[in-house]
């Protein structure tokens, strides 16, 4: 079905070229939007499944009659599966059946060597098979599949999704001002990309200052006093960057204190995706891991916190704590209620709060409401309200929007000491500012066409379908991956990924070990080897042990 | 090979610290390391109660002026909640950053325009930036068949449009064929898309006379001082006398500098001659290595060829431009092998050498030239990007970096890192990839481009010459040709009385010339203190 969007799309060559970056880092790696754009994809991507289905048979999506085809490869028969498994193929039983360890256990750190090492052999591979399979035809070499599926990344452009009109008609007339006299410009375009090279000195080729063009920064602050109903939002408390993971490495490096002893320490989830592990540890920071409860549909639990928070004493100096709200690889959505719980942890324990909130615009559970860390902190009123210390992250990547590839996210920065945020700007000049086509993508990110602008109307159409989509694919992801056997996947309430659990036979782990590497990075690769499926495998998000994930 | 180089893995601490970057405990953590034995659960009430300082913090909540929240201290000696990130808790190398082409003028600057914009009187209409090297900010105009592609690109239904011609098409075409999903808004690669790795490295082999060039050797970075800093960040180790230094020309651009900070390395000073129009001497930097290496470990050296006081970001330095000359590269070359320093050549402005007799030789080109001996060992890393010359489309951020001779495990470190950015922003991949393959004779686009572009890079060069005889007219100024970059680095000499005045205020005396500039002309320049100048002199 990914092809199948392709052809519709661009009327460019180069389609099914499904190309996977030699390794591509985790954070847009990841396995989930894969199921969901590609395995279930809306209504017109059924009839593809069934054309594609030929081998696995039944109108089951390629990829996932691929993973139990793989499944099956790993040494996993029906009757092999784990216990329970084979009686009840409904996934709650199987999952019960072998019992996780209860009481989490620190996570031997595994670091980025290995993890990283896998994932860089899968991706490799996933190349290597690739060019196998353009030359295959000449030679004759016969693979069960006909292209690399990439599974791995959270970016809806990659995955055949079409970029918005109204965003690429503005981006390409402000790149090309003599589009402007064009008549295929609606009205509300031009006026868009008049107002914004007018605040804009030089056009797109020039710098910015250095927390972006000024009135893109209001209208961010605009916008995040409109989405938190009227919590006041200060545009000197924005800056905007090539990215949100660009943002949170200089808060970061304000934080982490490299030289100290002991230690900086931050409290981070697991699973997290892999990019801000790595920024972590690039600054030398010590990761505090906390779990996620699984069983709760991936929770945070603050008892869980302190314990984490506890397990730091003598070792390093916590500063700090990162939560990934909407949950990044693990879908879930914090209610208020935790919210509030988090915001008096960290102010009893002093700790600086980061809130990764890029995925605010994918939420999709039902009965399931995107509360911001903001909102939250403002609605619990003073002394918290006046002393937390927040840094909120955003970016033009995620959303219905998708445009990774320009690169724009920002951070508000709220209650910071005014002497500390004169160093924050220093650290952003060395950047310069953010690219600035990305600035301009937050800018209609945060400023779309509204009802009775000439845009409007194909503009709701395209996030329509986007959004039908997406809510399809992630209920669908979760549907067919629990009906597997060896699966069991929690509900996605929201972000762009599932993050299943795999039950792998004693003998595909001992296998794995084996061969050295872990057992779930064992079973991606030969996912991918035998169907061409491309998934990242749970190691490298870190999971509690004994347990394994794609 | 590989125990020769300098940067070798052992001495990249970076990503490979492996297993203590986490916390460790556990079956699998063996008992050498700091084991926390599985921790037990605390109980709410058991938590809120351990810890002592935090319900200390709380009760001194109340005390906390609530109209106030900012406040640090409250007055009569209440101690209101301290912020869990101050100035003292803050990581004591960023507060060494100085940027000066950020700086307090330019704030100032931006504080008069609003100024101005709201009607206050000044003796000046409007405040003229001579400070960044923006060209576009400057009234430079973009190469058409650039924003023709890139345009396409956004848009593809634009394709079908007549107007726009066929090899404007074709090079989008060939972009976004290379684009996952084939949008510029999907994630490239961490190191940069495939497709434009591959043009970058025919590019060099073209410009250096057929030395060849492996795409796997190129790094697209987002601007070039992302790729400086990200080289930086792998070559800076140690502690105490054994902590890396750096060598770089004085006057510098500030990237090099507020990086060397933010690292906590030691920044090692050379001096360019001014007198020499600012030439490079070996002597100077064997002095300069000679003493450094007393208090620290030098290993890297970083050149500006063609020179530039200022680099990515700068400011009206019209002036101090060496092009290094072919014997000057050798020599630094030759000098770097036998120091054993890596090499970063910052070559940014390389499309624009524009005095006459004067010609790009690129490090890359020179090292291969001079033979295996050197060529099969000094390591060396080269910058460009797409913001200066006649392209000067800063706001797209796009760069590349080209690594010879580099370590193989440490290139893997360097991949790494590289993905904690993710990539580098996708139309400055594209637009990267269209200035190492402009249009070419007998394409439709090839006549207007060249038109624009000499138009550009003769307008530059007028500029130039311009800046240089009016600021030699004007008494107390002396200015250096200009021969390569976009800046000039005139020198000032500032009365007694001057100076005396600055030094009460506590201000660097150009800093304070600059400053009244500012203020009574409205004319907006970075101080010579911001690139570095040697003791007595003045510049901006």
């Amino acid at each position: 079905m990914l092809s199948c969007r392709r052809r519709a799309s661009l009327p460019a060559p180069g389609r099914h070229s499904g190309r996977i970056p030699e390794w591509h880092t985790d954070t847009r790696t990841d396995m989930r939007t894969v199921l969901q754009q590609a395995a279930s994809a809306g209504p017109p991507h059924a009839v593809c499944w069934e054309e594609a289905a030929t081998g696995a048979g039944g109108a089951q999506p390629p990829e996932l009659s691929a993973m139990s085809r793989a499944a099956e490869a790993v040494g996993w028969r029906v009757s092999e599966a784990p216990p329970g498994a084979a009686a009840r193929p409904g996934f709650c039983s199987l999952y019960k059946a072998p019992r996780c360890p209860d009481t989490p256990r620190v996570f031997t750190g595994r670091l980025l060597s290995s993890p990283r090492r896998a994932n860089s052999s899968i991706s490799t591979r996933a190349n290597t098979e690739r060019k196998k399979n353009k030359t295959g035809s000449t030679r004759g070499a016969r693979k069960p599949y006909n292209e690399v599926i990439d599974l791995s990344s959270g970016d809806l452009h990659r995955a055949g999704l079409k970029p918005l009109s109204f965003v690429r008609q503005v981006l390409a007339a402000c790149l090309y001002p003599q589009l402007l006299t064009s008549e295929k410009m609606p009205e509300d375009v031009r006026q868009r990309v008049q107002r914004l090279l007018g605040c804009i000195e030089g056009g797109v080729g020039s710098y910015t200052a250095t927390a972006g063009v000024s009135e893109i920064v209001h209208r961010v602050s605009e916008f995040i006093t409109r989405r938190d109903r009227g919590v006041s939002s200060y545009p000197e408390n924005i800056y905007i960057s090539p990215g949100s993971q660009w943002s949170l490495g200089n808060v970061l490096n304000i934080l982490v204190n490299s030289q100290a002893s002991p230690r900086t320490g931050v409290l981070t989830p697991v699973p997290c995706h892999s990019t801000t592990t790595l920024s972590l540890m690039s600054l030398g920071a010590v990761i505090i891991p906390y779990y996620l409860n699984e069983e709760q549909g991936w929770e945070l639990q603050v008892k869980e916190l302190h314990r984490a928070l506890e397990s730091a004493k003598g070792v390093c100096n916590p500063v700090a704590l990162y939560v990934i709200n909407p949950g990044n690889p693990s879908g879930y959505v914090q209610s208020r209620k935790s919210i509030q719980e988090v915001i008096r942890f960290v102010s009893e324990k002093r700790l600086f709060l980061l809130a990764d909130e890029v995925y605010q615009d994918c939420v999709y559970g039902e009965n399931v409401e995107f509360v911001s860390y903001k909102r939250v902190l403002a609605e619990m009123g003073p002394p918290l309200s006046d002393t937390v210390e927040l840094a909120s992250f955003h970016s033009a990547s995620k959303g219905f929007m998708g445009e990774c590839g320009l690169r724009g996210g920002y951070v508000e920065l709220v209650n910071l000491d005014p002497a500390v945020m004169k160093y924050v700007h220093t650290l952003f000049s060395t950047d310069a500012c953010a690219p600035v086509l990305g600035q301009i993508a937050l800018d209609l990110m945060m400023h779309p066409p509204q009802p009775g602008d000439p845009s409007y109307h194909l503009y709701n159409v395209e996030t329509q379908n986007i959004r039908t989509a997406v809510i399809h694919n992630a209920k669908r992801a979760s549907e067919v991956v629990n009906s597997l056997p060896g699966f069991c996947c929690q509900p996605v309430e929201g972000g762009a990924f599932a993050f299943p659990r795999l039950h792998l036979p004693p003998k595909a782990i001992q296998k794995a070990k084996e061969v050295g590497i872990e057992p779930d990075a064992f079973y991606c690769l030969r996912l991918l080897k035998d169907a061409g499926v491309l998934v990242r495998p749970g190691c490298e998000y870190r999971q509690k042990e004994g347990t394994h994930h794609i | 090979m590989s125990a020769s180089r300098m940067l070798s893995p052992r001495h990249v601490r970076l990503l490979s610290r492996g297993r203590d970057e986490f916390l460790t405990a556990g079956p699998g953590a063996g008992p050498g390391l700091r084991s926390l034995t599985s921790p037990p659960l605390l109980s709410s009430s058991s938590c809120s109660s351990s810890s002592s300082s935090s319900s200390r913090a709380l009760s001194s909540l109340s005390a906390t002026r609530r109209g106030l929240p900012r406040e640090k201290m409250a007055e009569n000696g209440v101690t209101s909640r301290a912020k869990v990130l101050t100035i003292d808790t803050m990581n004591p190398t960023v507060k060494k950053v100085e940027y000066a082409v950020r700086g307090p003028i330019v704030q100032r600057a931006v504080e008069l325009e609003r100024e101005l914009s709201e009607g206050m009187k000044k003796p000046f209409a409007e405040v003229i930036k001579a400070n960044i090297g923006d060209a576009h900010a400057m009234g430079q105009q973009p190469i058409t068949f650039f924003r023709q592609v890139l345009a396409l690109c956004s848009y593809p239904e634009l394709l079908n449009d007549s107007t726009f011609p066929e090899d404007a098409k074709s090079r989008a075409r060939h972009i976004l064929q290379s684009c996952g999903g084939n949008s510029m808004g999907s994630y490239s690669a961490s190191q940069g898309i495939d497709a434009v790795r591959q043009d970058v490295a025919n590019y060099i082999e073209r410009r250096d006379g057929g030395v060849p060039c492996d795409p796997d050797d190129i790094y697209l970075t987002t601007g070039a001082s992302d790729g400086i800093v990200t080289m930086l960040k792998l070559l800076v180790c140690g502690e105490g006398a054994s902590r890396t230094g750096v060598m770089i020309s004085i006057p510098q651009y500030p990237l090099y500098s507020a990086a060397l900070a933010e690292l906590g390395a030691v920044q090692i000073n050379y001096y360019l001659n001014e007198e020499k129009c600012w030439s490079l001497d070996i002597g100077e930097l064997q002095r300069s290595l000679d003493e450094a290496r007393q208090y620290c470990n030098p290993r890297a050296l970083c050149i500006i060829n063609p020179g530039n006081p200022t680099g990515k970001v700068s400011f009206i330095h019209f002036g101090q431009s060496q092009v290094q000359t072919r014997q000057c590269i050798e020599d630094v070359i030759r000098f770097a092998a036998q120091e054993r320093l890596f090499l970063m050549a910052d070559e940014v402005y390389q499309d624009n050498v524009y005095a006459e007799g004067c010609q790009f030789h690129s490090f890359k080109k020179v090292l291969f030239d001079m033979g295996p001996e050197y060529s099969n060992t000094v390591e060396l890393a080269s910058f460009h990007s797409t913001s200066k010359c006649y392209m000067g489309e800063c706001g797209f951020r796009g760069g590349y970096m080209e690594i010879i001779n580099m370590d193989d495990e440490v290139k893997a470190q360097l991949t790494k890192l590289v993905s904690v950015r993710l990539c580098p922003p996708v139309p400055g991949q594209a637009l990267m990839d269209l200035v190492v393959n402009p249009p070419q004779p007998g394409e439709p686009s090839y006549n207007n481009f060249i038109k624009e572009r000499t138009s550009t890079l003769a307008a530059l060069a007028e500029k130039a010459k311009l800046t240089e005889q009016v600021l030699n007219t004007v008494q107390g100024i002396s200015c250096n040709p200009v021969q390569g970059a976009m800046y000039s680095f005139p020198r000032i000499t500032i009365p007694e009385k001057a100076v005396k005045e600055a030094k009460d205020n506590g201000q660097q005396p150009d800093m304070f010339y600059c400053m009244k500039m500012l203020e009574e002309m409205g004319i907006c320049l970075v101080p010579g203190s911001g690139f570095g100048q040697k003791d007595g002199t003045y510049h901006f």
